[in-house]
């Protein structure tokens, strides 16, 4: 395992890693954007510039690998003057209407122009063509706001592999987009907003954006049997927005487009919210005492001719409730669920 | 799953059959093909539709529907012409060999070929990349694909024959793979939620198991196995069943002909349907009990890779709906009160008490707590406190001692083409939508992608049978009938159309096939026979019939 100093410190690299990926894992922070931690290195931003014994110019810590002995600066004045630079050439065509952004508080570039201490425009704004594509029914692209680091295409590529989009165009014209230039909804996109995910900034953003949640918690999706673990985030009883779980090894914080986008079902108003009866032939609201009575005086009349079916979308505990009701209460093996279908 | 996802990416090749994976499984998908693009792992897909993972694939098997063991033993054939297979792992650790390999004599390529329709050297070039792939070892990846046939059971160990001929079971990025196509379909078989196993399929027939959960529910419990969902739809319509309880399933939809079991539920004397919406099933009870969603509730799911991952309450139930344990608990509760019996077995206060419970009678989960999961997974089995999990079963041993090879042979599907019904009608999933619809019909964005049923046709039928793009059809079997909208596309091989069944107003399965795998009772819901035809046409020979 190579080592290498770090500001003066210690740090152990693992075999291949790069200085960015040693220096944070160590707890030693270098600005960035472009990087993301599921991503080959890319050295677009050149915010994570640092300075290293030997070589010559500011390399990209994200793109230099780690070798022995390398003694490594990550905060110095020529850096911190390099990096300001850089920025403010990354935000002279970037609008300034943080306040009414949606992505305003989560915004990577935000963060960084911060942290960089940037507080005044002092290059004129260039004005990009701005480029709307609303086509995706779960979220919106806003060019004008894209910092072309990449991470998107990239996430499409390297992550979901269904190569959507690309950069397209020239010089000052380059931009994001789908093969021909067609809005997403036409384009091989499969919705499954791993692009959205990684986009430090609001050039992708939730159509449907409520506002940043005050919690989240961990929990398993409830659609296929993969078993990927997300976070709800929630804003008092209602789901705002949902996150992959990074920890997970089968799905690595990955999630599809039913997973990142399908619960729009837990608050939809056609939930069942108390007991029906028929009765004359129409089902009908009643108390859970009325309901729970009948159901009880039913089954223990129809003992010895039941059967459950239990539920692969509720949990063990649920399950094996119902089939130890089945067995030990109605006296028959007659439990099955979909395993079959 | 023999082996967990993440062993995917460690395969050298992997075989993907009966699974449209970046569909069913998408994110499982990834994995398939972060291991082809970025380990140099080789793929191959066996399929009779053009499916995403083609365009990944080095080889594509089309075989025709329906002829999986035929595919597979051709395969092994070419494994063992070749010498390609692992004579040492088979000698070691297998029984059942030279049986077997008698009956595999006879699929010789062209024999396969005249089967499946694939050409011998596809099949040869399929089988050396199994057998020898570029490193590691090769994993099978399948869904229901190999098991909604009335050979399903025969189409498994086909797969399983394959895989220990070539020494994959029981080894890293090995395996075989089910992919499970619900959160926890696992987690209910692994409960007992099948009529001839307790929890951690504990048989109800042996008398040992019975006598231990007798003791620990204080009740005698009966020793015949019962009935599985087809026979107990049958059991329904003779009369042998009169109530059924029906917790978050929605056969009217799902389950294979459908129609007759809208009648079997008709004919009930008392059905409680406990769900989240009135679904169709609901629409037909007695009684709805409204349940909670999975963000309203604690408990756990089983995953495919057999891991028991902890779900949490994100918000309280909806309504005065409550949390699905709690109303069988209370269920099960004035029940034993109304039998005159005593009331006890179902007082829980949490879900971590039930799984208390069931890590005392199940020796796969003994190790599995509420406690521990908060710190991650477990896959089980995990026996004890201790245990750190199994996410690769078979090392060293088979569970059963040696791994048995079964010979099986080709049967073609109960229902074939005719003159009548043409077409073979194969069934699935959109990436869009699951299951019924239930869920994802409620989620505006997805019906906004996906909006309706539409019947995949190949442009050659569309022409002959002048079918136009967007049309709607007519499309009927022996047993029922739908109109939807034509899509053609040449994804679906001629002579065979495709249909979703996530849409209650087409309801895909009242044309499915109610064969059933003498085995595992599966219905053979990927094959029969069906007609399609333009609507005039079918007006036409209506008033002339």
């Amino acid at each position: 395992m190579p080592t290498i100093t770090v500001d003066g410190q210690g740090v152990e690299a693992r075999p291949g890693q790069t200085v960015l990926q040693a220096a944070l894992a160590a707890n030693i922070y270098i600005p960035n954007l472009c990087y993301a931690e599921d991503l080959a290195p890319y050295g677009a931003c050149r915010l994570c510039i640092v300075e290293i014994d030997g070589m010559r110019g500011l390399p990209a810590a994200c793109s230099t690998i780690a070798t022995e002995g390398m003694v490594v600066r990550t905060e110095t004045p020529a850096l911190m003057q390099a990096r300001r630079m850089t920025m403010e050439l990354l935000l002279s065509d970037h609008p300034d209407n943080c306040l009414v952004c949606r992505k305003n508080q989560r915004c990577e570039l935000q963060r960084m122009a911060a942290y960089l201490g940037i507080s005044e425009r002092r290059l004129p704004r260039l004005e990009r063509p701005t480029a709307f594509d609303e086509s995706n029914p779960f979220f919106d692209r806003d060019l004008e706001k894209c910092i072309l680091c990449g991470r998107c295409v990239r996430a499409c590529d390297e992550v979901t592999q269904v190569n959507a989009i690309d950069y397209i165009y020239r010089g000052f014209a380059t931009k994001i987009g789908a093969f021909l230039d067609q809005p997403l909804a036409d384009s091989r996109c499969v919705s499954c907003g791993e692009c959205l995910a990684s986009c430090p900034t609001g050039a992708l953003v939730e159509k449907s954006y409520y506002g940043l949640p005050d919690r989240e918690v961990l929990t398993v999706c409830t659609y296929c049997g993969s078993g990927c673990s997300l976070y709800l985030q929630m804003r008092g009883d209602k789901i705002v927005g949902v996150r992959g779980d990074p920890a997970n090894d089968a799905s690595e914080g990955h999630l599809c487009v039913k997973g990142r986008f399908g619960y729009d079902f837990a608050n939809h108003p056609d939930r069942l919210t108390a007991p029906l009866i028929r009765k004359n032939g129409a089902l009908e609201p009643a108390s859970w005492d009325e309901a729970l009575d009948l159901v009880a005086s039913k089954l223990a009349e129809h003992k010895g001719a039941f059967a459950g079916l239990a539920s692969a979308k509720c949990t063990n505990e649920e399950n094996y409730l119902l089939q130890k009701f089945t067995r030990a209460v109605m006296e028959t093996n007659n439990i099955d669920h979909c395993a079959r279908r | 799953m023999t082996n967990p996802i993440s062993d995917l990416e460690r395969a050298g090749c992997i075989l993907v059959i009966g699974s449209n994976t970046t569909v069913g499984h998408p994110i499982i998908a990834l994995r398939i093909k972060k291991a082809v693009r970025q380990h140099g792992a080789k793929l191959i897909v066996a399929n009779p539709k053009y499916i995403d993972l083609c365009e990944e694939a080095d080889v594509w098997l089309q075989n025709r529907s329906g002829t999986d063991v035929a595919l597979l033993n051709g395969i092994a054939w070419v494994i063992l012409n070749e010498g390609l297979w692992d004579q040492a792992y088979v000698d070691e650790r297998t029984e059942g060999f030279a049986e077997w390999r008698a009956a595999v004599e006879k699929y010789t390529p062209d024999v396969v070929q005249d089967i499946t329709g694939v050409e011998p050297d596809t099949l040869r070039a399929a089988a050396r990349l199994y057998a020898r792939p570029p490193f590691g070892n090769s994993a099978i990846a399948y869904t229901l694909g190999i098991t909604l046939h009335r050979t399903g059971t025969d189409n498994v160990f086909a797969v399983a024959n394959l895989a220990m001929l070539t020494g994959n079971i029981g080894v890293e990025g090995g395996g075989v793979n089910p992919l499970r196509g619900h959160n926890n379909v696992q987690g209910a078989c692994d409960m007992g939620c099948l009529p001839n196993v307790f929890t951690g399929y504990q048989p109800v027939a042996n008398a040992e198991a019975r006598a231990k959960f007798e003791a620990a529910w204080g009740a005698p419990l009966p020793e015949a196995p019962g009935l599985t969902e087809s026979e107990i739809m049958a059991a329904v319509h003779e009369g042998r069943i009169r109530a059924m309880y029906i917790m978050g399933e929605n056969p009217a939809v799902s389950d294979a002909d459908a129609n007759h079991v809208r009648q079997a539920l008709e004919n009930l004397d008392f059905l409680v349907v406990q769900d989240i919406f009135l679904s169709e099933t609901a629409q037909m009870a007695d009684v709805v009990l409204p349940g909670a969603s999975f963000a309203e509730k604690d408990g756990t799911f089983t995953s495919t890779e057999r891991r028991v991952q902890r779900v949490r309450q994100a918000i309280p139930p909806v309504g005065s709906s409550r949390a699905d344990w709690q109303i069988v608990a209370e269920v099960a509760s004035r029940t034993l009160e109304k039998l005159g019996r005593p009331v006890a077995g179902f007082a829980f206060s949490h879900p971590s008490e039930i799984m208390a419970e069931i890590a005392t009678l199940t020796p796969s989960y003994g190790g599995i707590s509420f406690e521990r999961l908060e710190s991650g997974g477990l896959h089980w089995p995990c026996p004890d406190a201790g245990h750190p999990g199994t996410p690769r079963l078979h090392i060293g041993r088979f569970t059963r001692g040696r791994g048995r090879f079964t010979p099986v042979r080709h049967i073609p599907p109960a229902e074939m083409p005719d003159a009548e019904y043409p077409l073979f009608l194969n069934t699935g999933r959109l990436l869009y939508h699951f299951h019924t619809g239930t869920l994802t019909r409620r989620v505006k964005g997805l019906t906004q992608i996906a909006p309706e049923a539409r019947v995949e046709i190949n442009p050659r039928d569309a022409e002959r049978l002048e079918i136009a793009q967007g049309e709607t059809v007519h499309v009927a079997s022996r047993r029922g009938q739908v109109f939807v909208k034509a899509e053609l596309t040449d994804r679906t091989p001629p002579g065979s159309v495709f249909m979703s069944f996530h849409f209650a107003e087409v309801l895909t399965n009242a044309l499915t096939s109610p064969a059933l795998d003498p085995v595992a009772k599966a219905p053979e819901l990927k094959v029969c026979a069906v007609r399609v035809e333009k609507v005039e046409k079918e007006i036409a020979n209506a008033s002339s019939r």
